[in-house]
């Protein structure tokens, strides 16, 4: 997994609360058994009209945004379906790092699986940084995970971290070797089980 | 020891491994998987040169993308098939049992996982599916991930998990007439919000949801991840005891007896500290719709569309213009007012054979109305046998709804089962984000029930009038 530390790169502002999954990358785009390909249509309804031309209106079809590494965003983004090519599909179009009031746990999860950051804030601090994300004067910032910190233009904004989920980026981590090297107590809780919860396990049926 | 709730005893005893850090390694005790989000994590391990640690513990079935016609005429789409080839092929290499879409057993995920008695009280239970949360019915800890993390249980059987906090909905008094499971649950998200329930397991208690059967406990546990919850659940009673007995991989014999043993001590302590208690009355619930874009944006059926200025928030009224915009609704229009086009009895919410017989009950003796489009697609195929047997399936044809088989279909809309652009629906499903249900698709989330009788009138209407 790619390591995630510091990143500078062009924000661009996304404010509509409750950004679903569905509306990140559409269901009829996610019928692959690959990881790839997912980026041409993210945000596919909003960005481009029923004929397959972008629309002028949407952030990420403008100068500098089309080229945005940071979003900044509203409450409860990713909500919805748990499908893992929302966050592949961002990636794939150049997105590290999402700022917003709040995720969903399990984007939110998805997220640092892919070595992308989701940075949650206050919602004043939102609003601070879509300002500035909406101007193209000032869309640039840095978000520094060893530090806990965006900057942007004047703003110095801390920023709280699960101290699991910023090692597991800052190292890029494969967490299923992590994991393994558990296997000791795994193989002891398999014991326990087999000898203390036999009704746990599946009958043959 | 200290007063637990249910959550907290369901993790305990699940915990391979505490870090001290709020993280534990989880062990999970059954995993379900299907075609959309899984074909990575098997070629995850392929690539890594691992196996699946358990494949006892693991079951496959083929439902988001199968169709709801004729199976035997085949997809007429490559992706889906290769989807479902993938599914197969994964499982005959890791030695996974699998329900393919010919299978009886077949049918959506959470519907099966209850049904053969794979998901039992007390365990954890995962899936690449965000309705995970369905199982928690049955008093288990059971929620939804995505397909890395379907990658780390299939190779570990475990996961690492930060342990949420803890709420309790409690739903006091009786629900009133034509009132269920999906009014509750609508109810819920309206008054919690679509992120209320963020970094939460909600546990459901009360008197109502006591009354509730089973199947709509499902149905509530269900909509939990509309509210942003981890996992819902219920604690387990005689109901779901009597519910699981018997069940094709159910305990049986000694390991019965002690499994219903460590059942019956599945609840909340009474001293059991919760971060947070939201407490509704049943007999204010009224049969309800949404008229957004967001499953919190509910209303009565006897309501109209809200104003967006009544809304608290600037983002909460730009995002209702934006959905009024999207439904092709104005402020204000009695919600009793609003004709549909479609309407669509099916998915891991509402495609149980209670809620068919509901369903058949109203529409004995009457007709789908004219303009109207309905069709009813069971949760399984053991669901589809049974509604046959009963009756119900020939009452339904006979009142002009399509009679399916078993899968997500248009839930999801990626098989032939979708909206067109601008099509209005009755939905039981539970997501009505824009282009859930097709491009351009309008939905409104609503009971079986209500449904139906939106069916029957080509406009959504109060159940409790047509009696
Ligand atoms: S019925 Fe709908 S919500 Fe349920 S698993 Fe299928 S697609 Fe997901």
């Amino acid at each position: 997994m790619e390591k995630f530390t510091a990143l500078t790169g062009i924000a661009a502002p996304l404010p509509q609360p409750n950004i679903d999954t569905d509306t990140i990358i559409p269901q009829r785009w996610c019928k692959s058994i690959r990881r790839t390909g997912f980026g041409p249509h993210l945000f596919h309804d909003l960005r481009y009209g029923e004929d397959g031309s972008e629309r002028p209106d949407f952030v990420l079809n403008r100068d500098p945004w089309r080229g945005a590494a940071i979003l900044v965003a509203g409450a409860n983004f990713g909500c919805g379906s748990s499908r893992e090519a929302a966050v592949w599909a961002l990636r794939e179009f150049g997105i590290r790092c999402i700022a917003a009031p709040s995720f969903s746990d399990i984007f939110a999860a998805n997220c640092v699986a892919n070595g992308m950051l989701p940075v949650a804030l206050d919602a004043p601090a939102v609003e601070r940084l879509t300002a500035l994300a909406g101007d193209p004067a000032t869309a640039e910032m840095t978000v520094d995970l060893p530090a806990q910190e965006i900057r942007a233009a004047a703003e110095r904004i801390a920023f709280g971290m699960d101290p699991r989920a910023k090692h597991r980026l800052i190292n890029g981590l494969d967490e299923i070797a992590a994991t393994l090297t558990h296997d000791a107590e795994i193989a002891a809780y398999e014991r326990w089980l087999d000898a203390e919860r036999r009704w746990r396990r599946p009958a043959p049926g | 020891m200290s007063s637990r709730t249910l959550y907290d005893k369901l993790w305990d005893e699940h915990v391979v491994r505490a870090d001290g850090d709020g993280t534990a390694l989880l062990w999970i005790d059954r995993h379900l998987v299907y075609e959309m989000t899984s074909p990575q994590a098997f070629e995850g391990l392929r690539e890594k040169g691992r196996g699946v640690r358990r494949p006892d513990l693991t079951l496959a079935v083929v439902d988001h993308i199968v169709s709801t016609g004729d199976r035997a005429e085949g997809l007429g789409d490559d992706l889906a098939a290769m989807m479902i080839e993938a599914m197969q092929a994964n499982a005959a290499e890791f030695g996974i049992a699998f329900y393919d879409a010919f299978d009886r057993r077949q049918g959506i995920v959470h519907v099966i996982g209850p049904e053969q008695g794979f998901v039992l009280p007390g365990l954890t239970v995962v899936c690449g599916d965000s309705h995970t949360s369905t199982h928690g019915a049955l008093g288990a800890l059971a929620f939804g991930i995505g397909t890395s993390e379907v990658e780390h249980v299939l190779a570990t059987q475990t996961l690492p998990q930060r342990k949420m906090r803890n709420m309790r909905v409690t739903v006091a008094g009786r629900l009133p007439l034509g009132v269920g499971a999906k009014d509750v649950a609508l109810n819920v998200i309206a008054t919690i919000g679509a992120a209320g329930g963020t970094g939460h397991v909600i546990e459901y208690a009360g008197e109502a949801v006591e009354a509730l059967s089973v199947e709509g406990r499902m149905t509530l546990c269900n909509m939990s991840i509309e509210a942003g919850a981890k996992a819902g659940m219920v604690a387990p009673d005689d109901k779901v005891i009597d519910y699981v007995r018997d069940r094709r991989m159910a305990p049986k014999g000694a390991d019965w007896a002690a499994a219903e043993e460590a059942w019956r001590a599945l609840r909340s302590d009474a001293g059991a500290r919760f971060d947070r208690d939201v407490k509704l009355e049943a007999g204010e619930i009224a049969p309800t719709v949404t008229w957004g874009t967001s499953p919190e944006d509910a209303v009565p059926v006897t309501g109209a569309v809200p104003e967006p200025d009544s809304h608290p928030t600037e983002a909460k009224r730009a995002a209702a213009r934006r959905s009024l915009d999207y439904m092709g609704l104005a402020p204000g229009t009695p919600m009793r007012e609003i004709p549909v086009e479609r309407v669509f009895i099916g998915s891991c919410t509402n495609a149980r054979l209670e809620d068919l017989r509901a369903v058949a009950r109203l529409v004995k003796g009457r007709r789908v109305a004219d303009r109207v489009r309905a069709m009813v697609v069971p949760g399984s195929g053991l669901v589809r046998a049974a509604a046959e047997a009963e009756g119900i399936a020939e009452t339904l044809v006979e009142a002009g709804f399509e009679w399916r088989r078993p899968g997500c279909s248009m839930c999801i809309g990626l098989n032939e089962d979708v909206l067109a652009p601008g099509e209005r629906c009755a939905s039981t499903s539970n997501r009505n984000f824009e282009g859930r249900q097709g491009r351009g698709g309008r939905t409104h989330l609503m009971s079986p029930a209500m449904a139906a009788a939106a069916a029957l009138t080509g406009r959504i209407t109060d159940v409790r009038e047509l009696g």
